[in-house]
Parts: C-alpha cells; sequence; structure tokens
C-alpha cells in the first residue's frame, strides 16, 4: 500500500501526517498572501478616508458603507447601463453567431474547416492597437462615437473566436452514436439539435457567456477611445475617480469593489470551464 | 457544367475516403452556411480597419495640420525605424511579455502543483488564486498604483519599513518592474488553470509504478511530469504572450508609460501617438509593425501547439 512507503506520496490515505499538513498550510499561506491585494482592496472600501490615508495601514477600524454610497452618488448609473448593456448585447450577438459557426465546424465539417477556425484565432492575434486608428476614423465618419452600439458590435468581433473554438469543444464532446441514433429514427437536424444536441452542451454555451461577459465587462482599451461621457462603461468611469479633486483612496476601493464584484463572481461560478475558455478549447 | 470541381462532384469517390470527400457541392454551401454570418461579420470588422491601417501607414497625415495628408509611401516606416525611442519602447515590450510569462509559469506551476492534491479548503484555494485574473484590469492597476505601491500610504512601503527597510517609489525607479509585477499578478492563474489541466490529465498508475520502483519524487517530476506539462506551458506561453502583447490598462493607469517611456509598450506608444499627437500616419506604420511582428512569432507557434493537442480530430 502507499501508505506505507517512505517516499512523500500525493495520495497518502492519512491526512494527518506532518509532512501533509505543513504543505496544506503552506498552500493556504501562499493562497491567502497571493490573495491579498484583493482583500486589501475589499477592506479599503469599506474604511472612512481618514482611516485609508494613514501611513501605516490600519487593519482594524470601524466599518462603513458610505463610500459605497458616494460612488452610487456620484452618478455611475449611466456607466453601469452602458456596461450592462455592452456586455449582455454582445455577448448574444456572439452565441447568436458562434453557436452555428461551432456547429458547422464541428459537426459539419467542409474542406476548409481548419482554415477557418484558424482565421478566427488569426484575428485575436490581431493587436487591437494597430485596428483601433481606423475603427476611431471610421465610426467618427458614420457619427457612432461615444454610442454604446460600437461597444457592441467591437465586443461581439472580440469575443467570437473564443466563443467559436471553445464551442466547438463542446459539440465534439457530443457522442456521434447518439446523434446517429437520432438521424436514424428520423429525426430532422433541427429536430436532433433541439433535443439531443443543445441539452447536452447548454452547460458549455453558458459558460461560454460568462467568458465572453468577463471579457466583454472588463474591457478598456476600445472603451476608452470610442466613448465620452454618454457611453462611457464601468471601467472607463474608474479614470473618473482617479482624477478629480486628488485622491481618495476609500472611494476608489468601493468603486473598485464594485466595478469588480460582477465578472468575479461570474468567474468564480464558471470556473471550471474557464480553462477550456481561455485555451480556445484545447485544454478541457 | 460542374467538370472542374472534381471529387467533389462525384459521389463514385473511393468509399475509405473521409466524408468530406463525397459530399456534393449543394451540401458543402449548405454546411457553410451556419459559418458565415459569423465569418463574415469577423472579416468586416476586424480585417477591413487593418487594410485601413495599411492605407494610413503610407500618408502622412496629421490630424492637427488638416490639408497635409498625403501619400509618402514607406516614409512613416523610415521615420518608425529610425526612432529611437520606437526601438526603446519595441524592446520593453518583449521584456514585459517575456519576463511575464515567465514569472508567471513559475508561480503558476508552484501553485499548480500545490493545487494537484487533495487537500481541506482546496475548492476555495483555487477560487481566491484565480480571483486576479478576473479582476478589472483598471482596478487592478489602480489597487497596486495606489494601494500597494504608493510611496506615502502603500503597503509595499509598510511591509519594508517593518524590517528597517527605506521606502521606496518603484513607480518611479523601477516603472516596468513594477508594471510587471501587476502583469503577473493578473496573470499567473491563466498559467496555474493551464498546468493544472495539464497535471490533472497525467496518468497516475504510472506515477505510482515508478514510486513503488523507488523512484524520488524529484526525479518522478523531472523526468514524468515536465515532459507531459510541456505542451501545457508552451500553449499558456503562447496564449499569454499574445494576450499580453495588448496590455494597455495597466501601462496607461499605473505610469503613463512613463517617465518618458520608460515603462510605455507598444499599444500604449502607438496610442500616445495617434490620440494625443494626432499623427495618424506614423502610429498607423508603427501598429503595422507590431502585428506583422505578432502574426509571424505566433502564427508558426500555435499552429505547432494546436497540432499536438487535436491528433485525434479531423486535421486537414
Amino acid at each position: 500500500m502507499s501508505a506505507t512507503s517512505k517516499t512523500t506520496t500525493t495520495r497518502t490515505r492519512s491526512r494527518f501526517s506532518a509532512k501533509e499538513f505543513s504543505l496544506t498550510a503552506l498552500t493556504w499561506v501562499l493562497a491567502l498572501g497571493f490573495f491579498f491585494p484583493v482583500l486589501w482592496m475589499v477592506l479599503t472600501a469599506f474604511k472612512q478616508e481618514s482611516d485609508a490615508a494613514t501611513p501605516t495601514p490600519k487593519f482594524l477600524f470601524t466599518p462603513t458603507l458610505d463610500q459605497f454610497r458616494a460612488v452610487l452618488d456620484s452618478g455611475v448609473g449611466t456607466a453601469l447601463l452602458n456596461s450592462l448593456f455592452a456586455t449582455i448585447v454582445s455577448t448574444l450577438l456572439v452565441l447568436l453567431l458562434g453557436v452555428p459557426a461551432a456547429f458547422a465546424l464541428s459537426l459539419r465539417p467542409v474542406k476548409k474547416t481548419q482554415d477557418a477556425l484558424f482565421f478566427f484565432i488569426s484575428t485575436k492575434m490581431l493587436p487591437v492597437v494597430a485596428a483601433i486608428i481606423p475603427l476611431y476614423v471610421i465610426v467618427g465618419k458614420i457619427g457612432v462615437l461615444d454610442n454604446v452600439w460600437t461597444l457592441v458590435i467591437l465586443y461581439t468581433a472580440m469575443n467570437l473566436p473564443i466563443a467559436v473554438w471553445m464551442m466547438r469543444s463542446f459539440f465534439l464532446e457530443v457522442p456521434s452514436e447518439l446523434l446517429e441514433a437520432a438521424s436514424m429514427d428520423g429525426a430532422s437536424l433541427w429536430t436532433s439539435m433541439r433535443e439531443v444536441i443543445m441539452p447536452l452542451i447548454s452547460p458549455g454555451i453558458a459558460a461560454t457567456a460568462l467568458i465572453c461577459v468577463i471579457f466583454s465587462w472588463n474591457e478598456f482599451f476600445l472603451a476608452v477611445n470610442m466613448t465620452a461621457v454618454q457611453a462611457q462603461t464601468i471601467p472607463v468611469s474608474l479614470v473618473g475617480f482617479m482624477s478629480g479633486e486628488g485622491l481618495y483612496w476609500a472611494k476608489l476601493s468601493a468603486a473598485s469593489v464594485m466595478a469588480a464584484l460582477p465578472v468575479v463572481i461570474c468567474g468564480w461560478i464558471a470556473q471550471n470551464k474557464l480553462v477550456r475558455g481561455l485555451s480556445f478549447g484545447a485544454i478541457k | 457544367m460542374a467538370t472542374a470541381t472534381a471529387p467533389a462532384a462525384t459521389p463514385q469517390a473511393e468509399p475509405l475516403h473521409s466524408k468530406r470527400d463525397t459530399i456534393s457541392r449543394a451540401e458543402g454551401w449548405r454546411r457553410r452556411g451556419p459559418l458565415l454570418p459569423a465569418l463574415i461579420f469577423t472579416i468586416i470588422v476586424t480585417q477591413v480597419p487593418f487594410l485601413f491601417t495599411l492605407l494610413y501607414s503610407t500618408q502622412s497625415w496629421n490630424l492637427v495640420r488638416p490639408g497635409s495628408r498625403a501619400f509618402v509611401g514607406l516614409d512613416n516606416y523610415i521615420a518608425v525605424f529610425k526612432d529611437g525611442q520606437f526601438r526603446q519602447v519595441a524592446l520593453h515590450t518583449v521584456v514585459m511579455i517575456v519576463g511575464t510569462v515567465i514569472i508567471s509559469v513559475l508561480l503558476g506551476l508552484m501553485f499548480a502543483l500545490l493545487l494537484d492534491r487533495a487537500f481541506p479548503g482546496r475548492g476555495v484555494v483555487r477560487t481566491l488564486l484565480i480571483t486576479p485574473f478576473l479582476v478589472t484590469p483598471v482596478a487592478s492597476a489602480l489597487l497596486w498604483k495606489t494601494g500597494l505601491l504608493s510611496p506615502t500610504n502603500g503597503l509595499l512601503n509598510w511591509f519594508l519599513g517593518l524590517f528597517g527597510i527605506k521606502g521606496v517609489d518603484v513607480l518611479s525607479t523601477h516603472p516596468l518592474a513594477a508594471v510587471m509585477a501587476e502583469m503577473v499578478w493578473q496573470w499567473t492563474p491563466f498559467m496555474m488553470l493551464l498546468i493544472l489541466a495539464g497535471l490533472q490529465s497525467m496518468p497516475r498508475d504510472i506515477l505510482e509504478a515508478a514510486r513503488v520502483d523507488g523512484a524520488t519524487s524529484f526525479r518522478l517530476f523531472r523526468e514524468l511530469t515536465l515532459p507531459h506539462l510541456r505542451r501545457f506551458i508552451e500553449l499558456g506561453a503562447v496564449l499569454g504572450a499574445i494576450y499580453l502583447v495588448n496590455t494597455f490598462d495597466a501601462v496607461y493607469m499605473m505610469t503613463s508609460g512613463g517617465p518618458g517611456v520608460a515603462s510605455a509598450n507598444l499599444p500604449f506608444y502607438i496610442y500616445q501617438r495617434a490620440f494625443l499627437g494626432f499623427d495618424i500616419g506614423e502610429a498607423a506604420a508603427m501598429g503595422v509593425v507590431t502585428v506583422v511582428a505578432t502574426i509571424v512569432v505566433s502564427t508558426l507557434a500555435l499552429r505547432l501547439i494546436f497540432k499536438s493537442f487535436s491528433g485525434t480530430e479531423e486535421t486537414a
């Protein structure tokens, strides 16, 4: 039995050996240390400005919700609506365009499938900065600068490659016996799609959607260049908290926490499928 | 008639060919149909602007001098390559990417190894560790700039003070390192997740058998684990590098590329040229150079890596 071997095993039955304990303790310490900046940001968000500005950091203080209230009062409503709109609509568009594409590229391959797939990846390799100038000029000429729909279109193009690859990998997991059985039962393509495939891949689609949400919500470069006041998104509004009447670190923390919280939660939910999205479906 | 399309049109191709060869043309288009909207949309939104960038790069066009727009051929490119600052910035970009990738792979490897065992609270630890990647980059950059690295009330100086070390202003003295530290913090979870997937896909019985045979953990790691992990690390490095080329938020928020261009990277420098200096022609030329460099480096690497991963799928 491996439990009796002298070497350090990673699967020893006993959880209470000193080695196990110290390894676990080490893991926790390192993890908390790595996570600490986030914790610090959250703590600071509950402080009064005077508590936050001390040279010696305060770990004990009276928490307050004042900063959150101040952030809400300072008119982030527009930015919030814009972020929600850009994120949700672009994600829906991505699914609308991407699911059929992924389906075609996985279950109905044609000669040029690999080429199309690599084309999608190549668009991700294109540094955004190379396209930003003409985008700015074209968008300006059409007159949709500072319009949230511009962001919708751009975010859709931004997320489509990842989504297509990711969903393709989910499609490929549908057992072919199921598909064959369905078509032998005389089911049309639509019916097999609806009743066999979709239920199987809906967790995958949900995860894809969450990842699109994460990337859209956090996007800054396109947002800051393509918008001004009206179509401003949440990340852009954070810049506004920096300038202004000097540095209010507690208020800024509160704004940051509120800005980051939605996607952190999305990421926590989609954790298990995150790898697949990030690696374009190469790794499960 | 349809004589030009050879095998696709004749149903009596040898039955051993893949299904692809025997589908009719009509079926081929029916199959491509669902793909087209996404493909066309992507082409229009991503490729067309790049064509314009190419166009602009051959023009001398400065927005604050209306009427000065003229075709100048490759002059912008010559100016770009002569620009000492551009070379510096390009170097910074490379340093940033390579440095961040290496350090975050090492840290990610460490965390992945620690996570690759069952222990109390494992799920919580994993959740904690991926959070830095999810935090909005702008917020993270602000957190690092003010909460951690601020010379007056940042945590770093307080921490150093505990050991009697004098406070530093890393944002002024080592701006590139400061920005890289923030990037490493955000990208380590990415590497960790990829490597963890690699670790968890290792067949355990080989490890157990080797261990029973008396191999030390270190040898196991070096001769069994690492080779298996190699393609995951490669994928992480290449993908990470591609994403990292676009780093903008951290530079913009933490140092504005300064002092001077000490911490500027290519996206930020081009942004400065275009939106603050209004020099469209030169900025476009820089953009083209950046793209060409990125694509050359990554296309080959990606194809190689994906071939090694998708060996079981239908590769052309």
